[in-house]
């Protein structure tokens, strides 16, 4: 405010017509230099027009953009659970995927600000950390694709911290990108991993095209029996190749329009798939779950090979202390996990049906005195004028909600408050301790 | 008490990061209280003059009450609502007490008569996974009131046993509340520890306390849970202490400390079984299309 003021004085004549405070209010933005006035900005960078639409009867209005989201947000539910049927899903929960990072000279165009690795690299720190927090058993490694070579940047684990940091190092873009090269040597590694994983890749591919040393309609059909399920996020354009091997090996694939439907296709990846049912051998794995060390103790710790103090666990079978869970202990090799970590898979098993949407007609019968209140949040479900907004309702209990709710709900709680409210409803779900 | 409609928008330099929303789940069983060792009306009164200390701390803080009955859930009060009724205001009770208690009342008598009409087996425990589900979502409603909002925070006051067969929508309300961010703080009146919520206030960042002098109820909340997050990192409150994160198999409910998982659906199994009494997936054998059909008839616990 003061700068302002200071300016106002300053600069003398022509400052103090209302059509020159614009400018002032330009001169405030630091490292604006191009030169535009903000009413001049209106019209080249943020295009209000776009932002409007017209209704029914003709008027404009500004886009609904609540509704947008939550529509889009509705095809995406009901994609995913027409898939399932009332049974209880089966899912691939313990997860061995390899994610491949092309960098090969399409990835340093600038489409994608600044530039597709930057934005891709951006992204995939936060794939990571949503995969682990979605699929704490699962394990992932990253491929690099440059120069027509594939290499592996960081091998199978379960800590997200290596990965990330491996990320963040300095990431070239050269030469030519090879597909082949990338399946080969994830399905060598992919190989390795125990009978009970479920084998995934997933590629960011930027190039148009693929530079491979033989057949590459070879390596898909190995994929394809080693039951490798890729699927493949292009970032240019649709290539045939890559529609081909998502089709053969059973994964998905699709092209990013910008930078936030890339982060959309890229998170959709996150929960576990269905899980083709002969693509995994059901096992049991011998997993321990070690306590919490006393505070106090000091001893040496296996991972970084130096005396701690406190904290950490100890594996009950060999007693080795290990910092963090989930991990594997490196002594005797057990997989150590607590039991949150098994929580933390168990909506996947057990997940809430779609709420359905409530019909105005319905909302507006007077009978329907019960609900003018979202159930979860309390926030009114009424427009000034006492005319009912559009809510959804749990087809089990019946209880509405709003559309925020219904989005928070089966996004991140995965639970229905009016079914868990209820003890008439309750269902009987996996009991423990 | 007069407060203003729900939720203006404040300009910035009045919230202050010390400003707070607390969520109080109140644990109303009636088969809990009829035999706790302090009466339900000492719980309250101990229970309303900490609220109000706390609407006293900070002019903007907000408190909101949910009860946790034992066949159902609902709010009972918010802080930041115009009161229904001003006349109760009678000069011997605050107007924020006695609307409480009137909800309160009302929400009880409810909850009785939901009794009669459902048979309960094995009842003792109350709907907790109800009542923090319900929390979580106002707190989400608040967090989209904008950049600028009280820190939100939830207070368990439980006294029911757990009730194992809310485990998994436990555990999945205490995973949601650690993305938001929302500690859950504990304070159990029963007799027994509770490993939900010790689970619950170390996986959010809460504070856990089994008070061992009920009748000094009101000491412990003010001491222990009255403080702010911000402030929190200045005093010393109670560590966790022995949280037992061991599982339990689910053949004997014994607590292991090595056990086999099922790969398919996790089930937690104590020694070597042939075949996943949850899934019904064979160990060892590639599964034929056969197999998942037989599946799917046998009774899963979904349906």
């Amino acid at each position: 405010m003061n700068d302002m003021e200071h300016r106002k004085t300053n600069d003398g004549e022509g400052r103090r017509l209302d059509g020159e405070e614009e400018e002032e209010e330009e001169d405030e933005d630091e490292g604006n230099g191009r030169g535009l006035d903000a009413w001049e900005r209106a019209y080249a960078d943020e295009r209000s027009w776009e932002s409007l639409q017209e209704d029914e009867s003709g008027l404009l209005r500004p886009i609904d953009n609540k509704t947008i989201y939550h529509a889009q947000y509705r095809r995406r539910i009901r994609s995913l659970y027409s898939s399932t049927t009332t049974a209880r899903i089966q899912k691939g929960l313990i997860r061995y995927l390899y994610i491949v990072v092309d960098l090969s000279r399409a990835a340093s165009e600038m489409d994608f600000k600044p530039s597709r690795m930057a934005v891709v690299a951006k992204h995939i720190e936060a794939f990571i950390r949503e995969f682990f927090d979605q699929n704490p058993l699962s394990q992932i490694g990253l491929v690099t694709i440059k120069d027509g070579l594939a290499q592996c940047l960081t091998d199978l684990g379960g800590s997200p911290d290596s990965h990330v940091k491996a990320l963040m190092g300095k990431l070239e873009c050269s030469g030519d990108s090879s597909l082949q090269n990338a399946l080969d040597l994830v399905h060598g590694y992919l190989n390795q991993i125990p009978s009970y994983g479920h084998r995934e890749v997933l590629i960011l591919y930027s190039a148009l095209s693929t530079c491979d040393p033989g057949d590459i309609m070879e390596t898909i059909q190995e994929c394809k029996k080693s039951k490798i399920r890729c699927s493949v996020i292009g970032l240019s354009a649709e290539i045939f190749i890559c529609r081909h091997l998502c089709q053969e090996t059973g994964g998905s694939y699709s092209v990013a329009l910008d930078e936030s439907h890339f982060k959309e296709l890229l998170l959709e990846h996150a929960p576990p798939p269905p899980a083709i049912a002969e693509f995994a051998i059901a096992n049991l794995i011998k997993m321990g779950f070690p306590q919490r060390a006393a505070e106090g103790v000091i001893s040496i710790c296996s991972c970084h090979k130096e005396a701690k103090v406190g904290g950490g666990y100890t594996c009950p079978r060999c007693k080795a202390r290990v910092c963090e869970l989930p991990t594997e202990c490196r002594i005797c090799g057990l997989t150590l996990v607590s039991s949150p970590h098994l929580a933390r898979s168990y909506h996947h098993l057990f997940p809430i049906p779609p709420f359905d949407e409530v019909s105005l007609s319905l909302l507006n019968n007077p009978h329907q005195r019960s609900s003018r209140a979202c159930f979860g949040c309390q926030e009114s479900l009424l427009i000034p004028g006492n005319k009912p907004t559009l809510c959804v309702a749990c087809p089990k209990c019946k209880q509405h909600f709003c559309l925020d709710c219904d989005i928070y709900i089966h996004e991140s709680l995965h639970n229905c408050p009016g079914c868990e409210s209820f003890r008439h409803s309750k269902i009987v779900s996996v009991t423990e301790e | 008490m007069g407060r203003s409609a729900v939720m203006a928008p404040v300009p910035s330099k009045l919230y202050s990061d010390d400003v707070s929303l607390l969520v109080v789940l109140l644990d109303t069983n009636p088969f809990f209280w009829s035999t706790a060792s302090l009466p339900f009306s000492k719980f309250l009164s101990h229970v309303l003059a900490f609220l109000n200390s706390i609407l006293l701390i900070n002019q903007l803080n907000q408190v909101v009450v949910i009860a946790t009955g034992c066949n159902s859930c609902n709010f009972i009060f918010d802080s930041s609502s115009v009161p229904a009724n001003p006349n109760l205001e009678n000069g011997r009770m605050p107007a924020l007490c006695s609307n409480l208690l009137q909800k309160l009342e009302e929400f009880v008598t409810g909850d009785e008569k939901l009794s009669k009409e459902v048979l309960a087996a094995g009842i003792g425990s109350s709907l907790l996974s109800g009542s923090l589900s319900m929390a979580l979502c106002y707190i989400q409603r608040v967090f989209r009131t904008g950049p600028l909002h009280p820190q939100p925070r939830i207070l368990c006051l439980q006294g029911s046993p757990d009730g194992p067969e809310q485990y998994v929508a436990v555990m999945n309300a205490i995973f949601s509340a650690q993305r938001s961010m929302v500690p859950i703080d504990s304070c159990v009146i029963g007799a027994q520890h509770s490993a939900f919520l010790q689970q619950a206030s170390y996986i959010t960042g809460g504070v856990y306390l089994k008070p061992q002098q009920l009748d000094g109820l009101f000491q412990y909340l003010s001491t222990v849970f009255a403080t702010d997050l911000h402030s929190r990192r200045f005093l010393q409150l109670p560590k966790p202490a022995g949280v037992d994160f061991r599982a339990s198999c689910f053949c004997h409910k014994n607590t292991i400390d090595m056990g086999y998982i099922c790969s398919v659906c996790l089930s937690i199994f104590c020694k070597h079984h042939k075949k996943c009494s949850t899934c019904g997936s064979v160990f060892g054998q590639a599964q034929s299309d056969g197999n998942s059909a037989t599946d799917r008839k046998r009774k899963t616990p979904e349906t």
